[in-house]
Formats: structure tokens, sequence, C-alpha cells
């Protein structure tokens, strides 16, 4: 049995990384017991398979984690029971049962929506900056890959850019960003515009499918899917 | 109170690894501040990653958050990137758990572990906004105090801390913090009072109540300088580790630390009497926790932290008595259902500690390590480590054998009477491993890792003159060479300058205080660490301070110099040591006292406390000399010996543990 949690990372957890939350969910797993299926071998490994990366400092209320069961669990019963021992910020808020042959999280996922916020900027400016990156033909942007400087174009990947107000924490921009052949980080999309980067939260992650696109929990054809209001 | 946060974070997202600031690790606690109660602000002076599994810490950290009178908080050196941030922006040191500045603190407490991290105490003090120097501090500012192995020679820390907790902490820091609470209900306002008050608490040393005297250039003594302080402070000793089940409440991180895994404290103290070991020689006696606590403390410890490792923790854990039940019983839980692997640091070098390994490592099954210490058995009884030659094949036999494919060495080199024949047994004793371990694999790696030799206080070799940086460069050359012609052999090896400066700290007197300010105030933070290590800024600082290496640490002390740290007492005779000083230069080894007659080192007679052990018997194979023949402990050809665990009862051999 596989099952596909959701869950957050918000508040002073954002500033762990990518495989520390592994780590979180791996010992949370063990001390709830639930059944996790191990890798064979000398070095057992539990089979768990996180979707993309959330960068280090970002926000997220739509991660999304696979877990290899050996035996069938109650989604209810795990969701919360292993939500109750993960750290603050980190809460489950839905679980559904992943039917054989689904698609990899990392090879489902094409885009994501993000919630960003630009300090000492006003609407107005960001809108100008919005235009001028969505008129752009190339964004060209200079990136490490192993160990070697190249340069890539972050403008296929802009999917939509739109200014949504500003509270008092700066101009709220939201954007939705493509994830092949490489996703866009909030601080590459801050670069390309010109502007600061405040708190970045991902809100959606989404699936393609026969024009029409699906969150991947929702995207769940049997149905089971549990999801729960956040507390907060 | 104040919270720093807001101000903290947005300095996050400028440094590496942001999540060293944030805290919240399973186990903090919520921390309650009351007008009577004594804030502890516990510090350790390297990185969160180095810091925070220090097990002395975290076991104060719940000591004191039990007590009605204290509360206690976190704060782990920050990294430079953080510094310069914190700096730029104004923001002091502060508190993990409530992100208070260090300064609203009543307490600033150190663990000192290692000699290199000193300038980073200074850095800390400084950057919490207190002056460094505890003459220049107010009556308002913290007390800044410090305790861990490297308080037992405190002298070259001692301008800038104002007392020190010799020994165990469990029972002191409960009676530090009755007296700064009186003093503090009693108006709190001379600190000279405060220090007067906590040097009449036992183990705890307060330097500016101490005079140190100098003739021509060398220590003559360090004397009271004000009336009914002890002349000699006698270090702490908890007499029953079952009474301190510590930690109930493990911190689990949520980043990756080293050692990142659950630790259980089996016993404390060491009477194998390896003479380089300053651990084994200051923690004595020897006091094991009951086995059934252990057992108890590893099944709480899994299920409360939901980690799948636990190591057993001592200076030599497979000595344990109850070692075989305990392991077998986390083993062959079913809870466990296999997933939780066991691990011993320090494992005794012989077939019967692989097997052990080979059970409780079924999960993981890695690398093995072993610590000769020397390379010829003529090194190992100069140093008192009697391992025999003839088991450490048999040990790596064993493990070969079973499934290892790596096995780790630990050497010494610059060690007293060492000939380049000591040396060279090295890679000549590594390589014969390699050679072993092809039997069974042929890509096998023995890697022997040697470090320099730094005499330590209160040890047999505390009078030895440290190799200099040269020799110890030549040695490693040799033993490059040496290792390019072994097959099978990698050698690593530990910088001959930080083994110098180690030097410089570890046996200094007051004087040393002046160098580690300089190197401070010249950027010199993390000297721990290779890329910061800097000798030149020690260099300057011994010119500056009139000292060279060759008088601080690369002279032969004579047996009646007075050395830093005479006036304190780690419960051992200054005669004892001296005695088995010679008795290493005449290359004789001493057995392990737990099962054979006391040496009256005065450990057990001076503190009243005998060695708990559980077992009157010594272990299964002898060990450390007892129940072995000694006569036959040199070289052995390896073409002689037997193959596949050859040594080992083979009811040991992967099966069960007896």
């Amino acid at each position: 049995m596989k099952v596909r949690a959701r869950f957050t990372k918000i508040g002073r957890v954002r500033w762990t990384s990518h495989r520390d939350v592994a780590r979180m969910w791996e010992r949370a797993l063990r001390r709830a017991r639930v059944p996790v299926a191990y890798t064979a071998g000398f070095t057992p490994r539990p089979q768990l398979s996180f979707g993309l990366a959330l960068p280090t400092g970002c926000e997220s209320v739509a991660e999304y984690l696979d877990i290899a069961l050996d035996d069938p669990v109650d989604l209810t019963e795990l969701a919360q029971g292993v939500g109750s021992l993960l750290p603050d910020g980190v809460d489950v808020v839905g679980a559904g049962v992943v039917e054989t042959g689904t698609r990899s999280l990392q090879e489902d996922v094409s885009s994501c929506t993000w919630e960003i916020r630009v300090p000492t900027v006003g609407p107005g400016d960001l809108d100008v900056a919005i235009e001028r990156v969505l008129e752009a033909d190339a964004l060209p942007i200079q990136r490490e890959r192993k160990g070697r400087n190249v340069v890539d174009d972050l403008r296929p990947s802009v999917l939509a850019l739109s200014c949504a107000g500003a509270d008092a924490y700066g101009a709220v921009l939201l954007a939705e960003l493509g994830t092949r052949p490489r996703g866009v980080r909030p601080s590459e999309l801050a670069l390309a515009l010109g502007v600061e980067l405040g708190l970045a939260r991902r809100t959606c992650q989404w699936i393609e499918r026969d024009g029409s696109r699906s969150e991947p929990l929702l995207a769940d054809p049997t149905g089971t899917a549990v999801m729960w209001e956040r507390a907060s | 109170m104040t919270s720093l946060w807001p101000r903290i974070e947005p300095l996050l997202a400028q440094v590496t690894k942001p999540a060293r600031y944030i805290g919240g690790e399973l186990g903090a606690r919520r921390p309650v501040h009351a007008p009577g109660r004594v804030a502890w602000l516990l510090l350790y002076p390297d990185t969160y990653e180095i810091g925070l599994p220090n097990q002395g810490l975290q076991i104060l950290y719940e000591i004191l958050n039990e007590r009605a009178d204290a509360v206690a908080e976190r704060a782990y050196a920050p990294w430079t990137d953080m510094e310069a941030a914190m700096r730029a922006a104004s923001v002091p040191l502060f508190s993990l758990e409530g992100s208070r500045p260090a300064a609203e603190f009543d307490v600033l407490a150190f663990n000192l572990s290692a000699e290199l991290t000193y300038t980073n105490v200074l850095n800390m003090i400084d950057l919490a906004g207190l002056p460094v120097r505890s003459s220049e501090r107010a009556v308002s500012d913290p007390l800044v105090v410090a305790g861990g192995h490297c308080a037992f020679n405190p002298e070259p820390l001692a301008d800038f801390v104002d007392a020190f907790v010799l020994g165990d902490g469990e029972e002191a820091v409960g009676e530090l913090t009755a007296v700064i609470g009186s003093w503090r209900a009693s108006g709190a306002s001379r600190r000279d009072e405060l220090l007067r008050a906590l040097a009449d608490v036992a183990g705890v040393y307060v330097p500016s109540c101490y005079e140190p005297r100098f003739e021509a250039g060398r220590l003559t003594g360090v004397t009271p300088r004000v009336p009914g302080v002890p002349e000699r402070v006698e270090k702490r000793t908890i007499a029953d580790l079952g009474q301190w089940p510590y930690p109930k409440q493990q911190l689990v991180p949520l980043i990756e630390v080293v050692h990142d895994r659950l630790n259980v404290e089996v016993f404390r103290g060491c009477t194998r009497g390896c003479r380089f070991c300053q651990a084994g020689m200051i923690t004595r006696p020897v006091r094991e926790r009951p086995a059934a606590q252990v057992d108890q403390m590893v099944r709480d410890g899994l299920d409360r932290t939901g980690y799948d490792e636990v190591t057993l923790t001592s200076l030599s854990s497979a000595d344990f008595s109850g070692i075989g039940d305990v392991v077998s019983s986390v083993i062959n839980d079913p809870e466990c259902s296999g997933q939780v692997s066991v691990s011993l640091p320090s494992l005794r070098v012989d077939a019967f500690t692989v097997g052990l390994a080979a059970e409780i490592q079924k999960v993981r099954r890695t690398g093995l390590t072993f610590a000769p210490e020397g390379g010829t058995w003529r090194m190992r009884q100069v140093i008192n480590k009697l391992i025999r030659e003839e088991d450490l094949y048999a040990a790596v036999d064993a493990a070969f054998s079973q499934g290892w494919r790596r096995v780790k060495l630990y050497f010494l080199i610059g060690l007293p009477t060492e000939t380049d024949e000591d040396v060279l047994g090295i890679t000549r004793l590594a390589g014969a491993c390699a050679e072993i371990g092809r039997r069974y694999h042929p890509g096998v790696t023995v890697t022997a890792s040697v470090g320099g030799f730094v005499p330590k206080a209160h040890t047999p070799f505390q009078w030895f003159g440290q190799n200099t940086i040269e020799e110890l460069r030549r040695k490693v050359g040799m033993l490059k060479d040496a290792a390019r012609r072994t097959r099978g052999v990698t050698l690593r090896w530990h910088d001959p300058e930080a083994t110098a400066a180690e030097g410089l700290v570890s046996r200094g007197d007051r004087r040393m205080g002046a160098v580690i300010e300089h190197v401070w105030r010249h950027g010199g933070t993390f000297q721990e660490w290779s890329e910061h290590f800097d000798l030149g800024l020690w260099t300057s600082g011994l010119e500056a301070a009139g000292l060279d290496f060759d008088d601080a640490v690369y002279r032969h002390r004579d047996q009646f110099e007075v050395l830093a740290w005479d006036h304190l007492s780690a419960g051992l005779h200054r005669d004892f040591l001296w005695q088995d000083f010679q008795e290493a230069l005449a290359e004789h080894g001493l057995e392990d006292c737990r099962w054979t007659p006391c040496y009256d080192c005065g450990a057990c007679t001076g503190l009243g406390v005998e060695h708990m052990v559980a077992s009157a018997t010594p272990p299964a194979g002898g060990s450390q000399g007892t129940g072995q023949d000694l006569a036959t402990a040199g070289a052995v050809p390896v073409r002689f010996l037997e193959t596949a665990g050859a040594g080992a009862p083979s009811s040991l051999v992967g099966g069960r543990v007896p």
C-alpha cells in the first residue's frame, strides 16, 4: 500500500532544508509505529519519496510525500498520529491512497503556484516589473551546475505573474512557475524582476493531464483522500 | 524579557545552515523566567552541529530546568557568516529557546571539551556584550563559569572565566544556583563577594582568589590570595550514576549534527590506564549504570526520539559488565524489528568484541574502528595500551570475515621514547591488516588515522616535552612514504601545527591567557577548523607575551617543577603519576585495576568512592593485560595466522552474544 500525504512547512521550521524535513518524517513515522516499508540490504532505508524540493527559507502549504507501507493503515489515524509528532509548523493536512502505477511526484508535478511578498515596492512598481518580465523573450540567468557556470533561460518556466495588492509585509506577487526542464526558485524570479525577495510561500503544486490540471492529492482517482482544514 | 527574534530572522536568509539558530529541537524546554529563578545560559564554544550532542551540556540543561530555583537555555557559537551579520545588525549573542540576549542571564556557563575552542569562548563573551576579562565586568554582568574536561587545567582561561567547576557537574550546578540566588536576594551589590562565596563550594575554582607566582620566567606556585579558600581544589565526583538517569529527554535536533543518534551513558570513568589519555585519568573511579537502567533508557529513548541508532557511550563500552545482555535485549526486541542498530565507541581490540559488533551491526555494517594507538608492542607498553598484535589481527580477521570492508585504525605519533621503528610500525600493522582483509575481499581498505600526541594535565605524561612541528612533520612524511608502498592502506594525519597550538593551551599557565586573547583579537576564531586555524596568530601572540614554543610546549618538565594545575586535584596522587611515567619509560605496562590489586592512584581512596562494577571478573578473553599472556604480544607474521575468525571462539563469531 502506498499513501500520499500533504503537509505544510510554516514558521521557523522553514529554515530547515529539504533533507532535514525528510529526516523529521522518518523519525515521526518510527515514533508513530507506522509500518513503513524498508529497502533491503545492509543499509535499509524507509521507502519515502518526496516531491519537488522546497528551497530553504520558503514556506509551503502544499508539500507532498509518498510513503510505501508493509501493511494497510487508517488514513486519518496515520495523518493525525504522525502529524502530532512532527515539529511545529509541519502539519499533515491530507492523505490519500496512491494507486499502483501512479507516476512519482517528481515526474508528475509540472508547475507550482507561489505567493511571494515583495517588501519595499508598491503594487504599481511591481506591475511594471511584471510586465517587463512577461514581455521579455528570454530571461538568462547564471547558475552553477556540477561545479560549472551555465546560463539558463527562466522565461519558459515563468507561466503566469500577477500582483494581488499589498499588505503590511509588502506587495503580494502571485506566480505560477513551471518545473520543466528546471524549476525556478523564488529568489531567481525576484532577481529577474529586479525586486527584493520577502517571504515566499508555495500554495499549490499542479499536475497537468489531458489539458486540465489538478493537485496531487485531489488527483487521486480512488476518491479516498482525506483533507483537513488547517487549524490556524 | 526581550525576544530578539524579529531582529534575528532577517539575518537568516544571509547565512549558511540557518537552522543552526532556530532551536525547536524535540526535548527543548519552553523557558519560564521568574524573579526567584537563576537564569543559566549553557554555551558550547563551537558550532551547533558539534555542540548540540554534547551530553554534559544536555544533562545540566535538564537538571537545571527541573529545579524550581533555576531556568536554563542554550546557545552555540555562531558561524563566521552569522557572527558578521549579527555584528553588522548589532544583534548580541542570544539563546535558542527564547531568543533572549545573553547579557540578560545570570550565568553564562561554558562546556570546555577542546583547547582550540578557547578563542571562541572569548568571542562569545564579547558577542554577549560583556568585557572579556573578568576583572572588567560590572556587578550587573552575568557570571561566567566553565566546566568539562579542559577545566582541569583552567589557567589559560583564568583571566576570562569567573569560576570553574572540576569534575561531575550534576550536584555542583544546584549548589552554584543556591549561592547565586542568595547573593542576589541579599542585594547583589559586590561581585567579589559572590566570587568568594562560590570558592566555598566544593569543586569550584575561582581564579581571582588565587595568585600565580613566577620566578625567572617559570611558575613557582598558584596560592590563595584571600584567606579561607582551599589551597587545593578537589574535583567533584558523583558516587552513583544510577541516581542520575540523564538525559531523560535527549534533544533531537531538526538538522543533522555529529553523533546524531540516541546516546546512553553506560559508565563513567576508566581504569584501563592508558597513559596518554586525560579522560581516563580525570574521571576515575569507574561507575557503572545498572544494566536494567541502561535497558530502560535505551527503550524509552528510542520510543521518544524515533532514532534508529543508539550508542552506548563511555570511554570503553565493550568493558561494561552488562554489555551482552543490554545489546541482545535491544536487537532481539521485536519492537525494533531489525531496524535499530547499536554502536559502541572505543571498541576493545579483540575478536570477542568484533563478535559483539557483528551481532549489533546486523543492520548497518559500514566500518569498524580500532585504536591500537602505538605501532609496536614496545610502544604500546610505554603508553599502556596493552593490545597484543595477535589480538588485533584476530579482531581484524573476524571483522573482514563477517562482511566489513573498511577498518580504521587510530594511532598517535610523538609519544615518549618513540623511535622511527615505532612510527613505521603503524604502516606495517595497517598493511598486515589489509593483507588479512584481502583473503576475504580484494578491495578492502585499512585507514590509519594518525594524530600528534599532546601531553595533558593530570596524566603520567604531563611532564613530557611534546614533539616539535618539524619532528611531527618528519614522522608524517615517513608514514606517507611507507603508506604509498603499502597496498590497501590509506593514511590520514592531523595538522602538526594545530597539534603545537593545542599543546600551548593544554599545559599553559596563566600567562597563556594573553596569547589566547591576542589570537582572538586578531580574528582567530574556530581554530579547531582547518580552514580557520592560523599558526601565525599563535606565534605572534607568544612573541607579544614574551613566551615561546620551546619553553611552553617542547621542553621536558622535571619531577619537581611546579605545574600550572598542581593546585587542583583530579583525585590522583602526583607520586602515582610520576611513578607511572617512570614505568612507561621502562616499557612496563600495568593491568586494568578493576580486576587486579589497587595501584593506589588516589582516585578511590581520596574520594571515598569505589569502582562500581557489576561483574567481579574481567571480560572473556582477557583485556588490558588482565588474563592475557603478554610474553607473546609482539609482532606476529600474518602468514602464520589461521583464517576465518582466528582467535575468536567459534560460538561468538556471527553467533549470539553469551
